[in-house]
């Protein structure tokens, strides 16, 4: 019996959290920065420790304070959020040594996935497509370069401690590859602590479609549809919506599929998400990652199958069963999620914190808004530049763009600057309006865009 | 910094031939120096203390004491010549070693740099939090086995 939880986290997130414990009759505890001492989550909680400095490392990254405060508060379970430490194994493992529950899956379903090589590995023989490459790290320059003729250029290397769209290079030469395999190993080694790396073909053009799973501790796996993440900037999504423009009932029902089968492959139990790419020449899809964690875009699905994914999180943690047949999860309408940034796009999306003034959020049908941000608020500096996500769902796709297009119009946050004059360009865009595009369709919007190598 | 960053850095500086390589990070700066048999490692101290490890006891070096005048524990303000000394880490305050023993200071005692304040348990670690700062004892904020939070105020004293 879960009766007190421990948010290790913060912003929207350790909100939203909040927001289930308080609905499951179960005390909340905030931990936060000196940073984050006027943050909502710190007022909304029913306790409030205080953990370290501003530095990520000295509060949301310091697992001897994190633990000490659930010590402290005597808390039953600590649930990680996303970011910070939810993908972190040795984090599981304390709690679980210090009888903490972790609200999320096993340190060895983490290992599993988080290794994007053995990740890959399971997949193939679990008889789940991946992009063609290797399923083991590469020794060399010369292997990286063998390895590439095989598959045929253009190429993409990648850290096996990596993730999120970080630590990757595509490379379309010998030469390329050559100096782009020494420094994705350097760079992996100084963000991720590993310098392992892989190779995959490189597939131009996709589109991103991950498949929502959640798993109880009893075997039982069910999806709960895709989600549809193609718009991104810099490998990081903007915009996702439920369901794809361009999965039909068919596609999902194999993608959910393949998806439920690699959880029981390595007998996953939470939420989690299973990430595949598209390539939109040939309409085949490909296993990319799985994250085991709770994710940013999580409120799409949450609006198109009416099910609440945290409270479900929560459940499975106590030990409950799936409340859900496969048969029971229904895609109704269409829903959006977009990522407000306290970015300026006109200046190259560069960081805005500040004071906040006023804010008026929009509301209405088929409007829901997940932030922690309020009037006289103060975005500190220190963390990422999130601060709100839009979220709306409608009977179609045309209609949730007709009640974004308000929203954008209504929403105020000043004086701050947002990627909200950003957003009204994309939903004027005659191939977002049509769901034709793929992972380059923000390069339109930039004048000058860095390519990669 | 992970000691498994320096490990992998000392492995590619070997492989590529690397001499001399220096890595910032917030406040730490690491040289890493090939050239002798052995890779050495000279670690720079961080300008602010940081507790990393999880196991071995570590005893974190105290939180200095504030040294502005207006210090708010309570919301009335300190004078000018009163230093709060605050908890540099989450835990449990103890205001001696063991259960049965003396505390290490009471009310007029008169303290140094480098002596034991009081422990702070955390994760079943005693962490001894020793003084930075010379003074005489005034108040003791906290009382006997109560939970403290990140820079929350132990002692306040006067110099």
């Amino acid at each position: 019996m879960i009766s007190k939880i421990l948010i290790a986290n913060r912003g929207e997130i350790a909100l939203r959290i909040i927001r289930a414990c308080h609905e499951l009759n179960i005390r909340s505890v905030a931990v936060y920065s000196e940073a984050d001492k006027d943050s909502l989550h710190v007022k909304l909680a029913d306790e409030a420790v205080c953990i370290g400095g501003a530095r990520s490392a000295d509060s949301y990254l310091n697992i001897n304070a994190i633990i000490s405060a659930a010590e402290i508060t005597d808390s039953d379970a600590i649930h990680p959020g996303y970011g910070f430490l939810a993908e972190n194994a040795h984090f599981a493992e304390v709690c679980e040594s210090c009888g903490i529950k972790f609200i999320g899956p096993s340190p060895d379903n983490m290992r599993a996935m988080g290794d994007k090589i053995a990740a890959r590995k399971i997949m193939k023989q679990s008889k789940v497509p991946v992009i063609e490459g290797t399923v083991e790290p590469i020794p060399s320059h010369e292997e990286a370069i063998r390895i590439a003729q095989k598959v045929g250029y253009p190429v993409i290397i990648k850290a096996a401690a990596g993730g999120g769209g970080r630590g990757m290079r595509v490379c379309h030469s010998d030469v390329r590859l050559a100096s782009a395999y020494v420094t994705a190993q350097a760079e992996a080694a100084s963000c991720f602590g590993n310098s392992d790396v892989y190779i995959e073909k490189y597939i131009e053009a996709p589109r991103h479609i991950e498949i929502q799973i959640a798993a109880d501790e009893h075997g039982n796996v069910i999806h709960l549809g895709e989600r549809d993440c193609t718009i991104q900037r810099r490998h990081q999504k903007l915009v996702e919506e439920s369901p794809s423009p361009v999965v039909d009932d068919e596609l999902r029902k194999k993608l959910g599929q393949y998806a439920v089968k690699a959880a029981k492959a390595i007998k996953y139990a939470s939420v989690g998400t299973i990430e595949f790419l598209m390539d939109m020449k040939t309409g085949e899809v490909y296993f990319i990652e799985m994250n085991t964690r709770i994710q940013v875009e999580h409120p799409v699905t949450e609006m198109v199958t009416g099910i609440d994914l945290i409270k479900l999180q929560i459940l499975i943690a106590m030990g409950e069963k799936l409340p859900y047949k496969q048969e029971d999860i229904v895609i109704k309408g269409h829903a959006f999620e977009l990522r407000v940034n306290a970015e300026d796009p006109s200046n190259n999306f560069m960081p805005q914190p500040g004071k906040i003034n006023q804010i008026h959020f929009p509301g209405g049908y088929g409007v829901r808004i997940d932030s922690h941000i309020y009037s006289g608020y103060s975005i500190p500096p220190y963390y990422d530049s999130l601060i709100a996500k839009m979220i709306v769902h409608n009977t179609s796709r045309d209609e949730c763009i007709s009640t974004i297009k308000r929203c954008l119009d209504e929403i105020v946050i000043d004086p701050l600057k947002t990627t909200i004059p950003f957003f009204r360009r994309i939903m004027d865009d005659a191939d977002f309006r049509k769901g034709e595009y793929d992972t380059s369709y923000l390069n339109k919007f930039f004048t000058v865009e860095r390519g990669e190598e | 910094m992970d000691p498994r960053k320096i490990k992998e850095l000392l492995k590619l500086m070997t492989a590529h031939d690397v001499v001399d390589m220096v890595i910032e990070e917030g406040d730490t700066k690491i040289k890493l120096s090939r050239g002798t048999p052995a890779s050495q490692v000279i670690l720079q101290p961080a300008a602010v203390p940081s507790v990393q490890q999880v196991f071995p006891p570590v005893p974190p070096s105290v939180q200095h004491a504030e040294s502005g005048p207006q210090q708010q524990a309570s919301g009335a303000p300190r004078a000018a010549n009163l230093k709060e000394i605050k908890a540099p880490m989450v835990g449990t305050f103890y205001r001696a070693p063991a259960p049965t023993a003396d505390p290490y200071i009471e009310i007029g005692n008169k303290i140094k740099p480098g002596d034991v304040l009081c422990i702070i348990e955390a994760m079943k670690l005693m962490n001894e939090i020793k003084a930075e700062v010379a003074g005489e004892v005034v108040e003791i904020l906290v009382e006997n086995g109560h939970p403290v939070e990140f820079g929350q105020p132990l002692f306040l004293i006067k110099s």
